[in-house]
């Protein structure tokens, strides 16, 4: 009976929902809801795997592109934003110790990018809507391949989600200038200044150094926020531009598609969606290995002023360097993409080598350190970005882009090497991190379930990307379908690492689960019988 | 003409040795991160020149490749450059459309492939029978895209969209008609 009483009530029964801040609560639910839409995303994926190894007769080749679709969204959106729009949420609160702006508009946030991501994911299920998240135009709008009204669900959804971001956004901005209920008067602009990093700027050429208000992690949310907020805009935009083409249809006017530009079109598209994966992903995380370094080892943080710099650094370069994506494009004048494309591109090896050297060093100085999971997680995201950001950069060589472009390799060794080891181990980091602080001390139920789902994780993770690097390498493309078995052997090997990946995440699902039971489970989303602002409870 | 093969092969022999030395470099970390004994104080020396060796790299690899792959000097030099032989293909509806059913060049003829489409986004690639690449590049509506290729050795290529344009771009393959001889 042990069993059940641990599934229901949590191991030992050391969590108790009732005793949770309504902070706490968002926090969770951000979670929650992340872990669920990640299962999502490792079964489509596994079923593409599937899918490239031979074409099941099961699936058709549209409802195919559908899940090739929304793959990536539900991945970006309904997971890692989740996970790390909770995570900071609480952060940033935590950090400056003062209460969060709003929890409301939190609470909002999460229910925009829960429900908007179950949008577009159910209307590309159903209506085989698939455009792919590059919307290359006039793709979304060719309504002889795709249904109108699957589209605009689709489109409707991703925009809600992009409402949820703007809240988070707010939320983040008005927490650091906001001035609590009986504070002295906060100095906004000053703030502001110093989180986006104006101020550093600004004192390298005054004589009188001066201290930091925010510190280090703020700055680095702060900043990769900017570039959110860039890209919800960009994302909103393009939503819109669709959707018109998508009403006119449905009140029986075909508009003209080459009224838009492909070309300015895509650089605009592009412009904005790199601000995710150059701009959010490598900002943020860096700014998650300097906390959890500093976290892990009590210890200052290895050159915080060079930190600082290559933070700001990688904010400016990451809205300069989209042109790496068109590199094939021949239309696109040579100028931009050796500027853009090689050069600007380049230094994102120095800023994301930079914060490497940086966390190793900190954690360095803290030495002996015990092997914890929330340090065995992040070891494994620094290695992940490691590896991906030279793929990356070789992707990124007007010699090499002409062919790798479009190949396994691009989302192998780049894309998911970056962001299933690199982010999402990093994430895994800081959930091991926060869960007891979280929860009011739950006691995790199976360390070994832990460390499996570490290993797993980063053999199974590594592997695909690995497989799928060297099915490139050989000429396999990345968005068509081979019915032939051209590559199955890579994809046999790429599938069985990608069942890894699944029985970790399984692994630690389950293992949550039975921390918190799934009494536990429900009560994080019942209103918190606590009446505060504070982050934690108050010590008894 | 170097091969793209060669170059390729020279790119996963660089990348592996990396993979495996910085794999090496976290196990070892990991493992000398656990033991017992104070650190001796890092120096910002090591990490300037952490810094350095990276500039160096970034902007070395560029370099490399433009004196050591012959297509990226001749690719953004290409509007200067004459063709001796050119070749117009449209595109639409998920079709190629080739001004003969074959495609004859002749050996290190420098070829102009001219290619539109008039209604998606496309690709187009030239593959070998084997299904690995020789180059490809996009196809943008309204836009002229075109590629200069210099074929330096006989063979036979097939002619692929690179470029996902909704499901039924996944037929746009013609076997074979790519033909270079002596
Ligand atoms: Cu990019």
């Amino acid at each position: 009976m042990s069993f059940i009483k641990t599934l229901l009530g949590g191991e030992g029964e050391f969590f108790n929902p009732n005793s949770l801040t309504p902070m706490q609560k968002l926090t969770l639910r951000f979670v929650v809801v992340g872990l669920v839409y990640y299962l999502f995303a490792v079964f489509e994926g596994m079923i593409m795997r599937v899918y490239q190894v031979t074409p099941i007769s099961l699936i058709n080749e549209s409802q195919y592109f559908a899940i090739l679709t929304a793959h990536p969204l539900v991945g970006i959106f309904g997971s890692t934003y989740s996970i790390v729009f909770g995570a900071f949420l609480f952060l940033v609160p935590f950090l400056m110790k003062k209460p969060l702006w709003s929890i409301k508009l939190g609470n909002w946030t999460m229910v925009l990018v829960a429900v908007g991501t179950f949008v577009f994911w159910f209307s590309g299920f159903v209506s085989h809507y698939s455009p792919l998240y590059t919307l290359y135009w006039p793709l979304p709008a060719d309504f002889t391949q795709f249904s109108v009204w699957g589209g605009t669900f689709f489109i409707t959804g991703i925009a809600l989600v992009m409402i949820g971001t703007a809240f988070f956004v707010i939320n983040i901005y008005k927490t650091i200038t906001y001035t609590p209920e009986g504070w002295e008067k906060q100095p906004k602009g000053a703030l502001i200044k110093s989180a986006l990093g104006l101020t550093g700027l600004t004192s390298i050429f005054s004589k009188k150094k001066k201290e930091h208000l925010v510190s280090l992690p703020v700055a680095a949310i702060a900043r990769g926020t900017v570039d959110t907020a860039l890209n919800a805009i960009v994302i909103l935009f393009a939503g819109i531009l669709i959707l018109v083409y998508m009403v006119a249809e449905l009140f029986g006017v075909s508009l003209k598609h080459s009224t838009i530009d492909a070309l300015l079109y895509k650089n605009f598209f592009w412009w904005g969606l790199d601000l995710i994966a150059d701009g959010l992903v490598l900002i943020f995380v860096a700014g998650t290995w300097y906390l959890l370094a500093t976290l892990i080892t009590g210890k200052k943080l290895f050159m915080e002023n060079w930190a600082r710099a290559a933070l700001f650094i990688e904010m400016v370069v990451s809205w300069t360097v989209w042109s790496h994506h068109l590199m094939s494009d021949q239309a696109q004048p040579g100028i931009l993409k050796v500027l853009s494309g090689e050069m600007v591109t380049a230094f994102e090896l120095i800023t994301q080598g930079l914060a490497f050297f940086i966390t190793l060093v900190t954690l360095w100085s803290g030495r002996p350190l015990k092997m914890t999971h929330p340090l065995k997680f992040l070891l494994g995201g620094l290695l992940g970005f490691a590896l991906a950001v030279p793929a990356g950069i070789m992707q990124a060589d007007l010699g090499l882009n002409r062919i790798l472009h479009n190949t396994q390799w691009i989302v192998g060794p780049h894309v998911h090497v970056a962001i299933l080891v690199g982010l999402t181990m990093t994430l895994y980091s800081a959930i091991y991190f926060l869960l007891p602080i979280l929860t009011n001390g739950a006691k995790l139920y199976s360390e070994k379930l832990a460390t499996f789902h570490f290993w797993a994780h980063l053999l199974g993770g590594i592997g695909m990307g690995a497989f799928m690097g060297m099915a490139g390498l050989k000429g396999m493309l990345r968005r068509t379908i081979y019915f032939e078995g051209e590559y199955s052997s890579y994809m046999i090997l790429a599938a069985i690492s990608g069942s890894l990946l699944l029985f970790a995440f399984l692994a630690f699902f389950y293992n949550i689960v039975m921390t918190v039971g799934i009494k536990g489970v429900i009560g994080i989303f019942m209103p918190s019988k606590l009446n505060t602002t504070d982050l934690l409870p108050a010590e008894k | 003409m170097v091969d793209s093969n060669v170059v390729l092969t020279g790119q996963t022999f660089a990348y592996t040795f990396y993979v495996l030395a910085i794999m090496a470099v976290m196990a070892w970390f990991a493992y000398k991160v656990t033991r017992d004994g104070k650190s001796k104080e890092i120096k910002p020396a090591l990490f300037y020149t952490f810094v350095g060796f990276l500039v160096v790299l970034g902007v070395s690899l560029h370099i490399v490749t433009h004196e050591t792959i012959p297509w990226k000097p001749m690719d953004l030099n290409r509007a200067d450059i004459k063709a001796d032989r050119e070749f117009n293909i449209s595109m639409a509806d998920h079709k190629f459309i080739l001004p003969s059913p074959k495609l004859q060049i002749v050996k290190n003829e420098k070829v102009r492939f001219n290619v539109t489409s008039s209604d998606l986004t496309y690709g187009f690639g030239l593959f070998r029978s084997d299904n690995t690449m020789l180059f490809q590049m996009q196809v943008l509506p309204g836009h002229n895209n075109d590629i200069l290729w210099q074929f330096d050795k006989p063979g036979i290529y097939s002619i692929r969209s690179t470029e996902y344009s909704g499901p039924k771009g996944i037929n746009m393959i013609l076997r074979d008609v790519v033909e270079i001889t002596e």
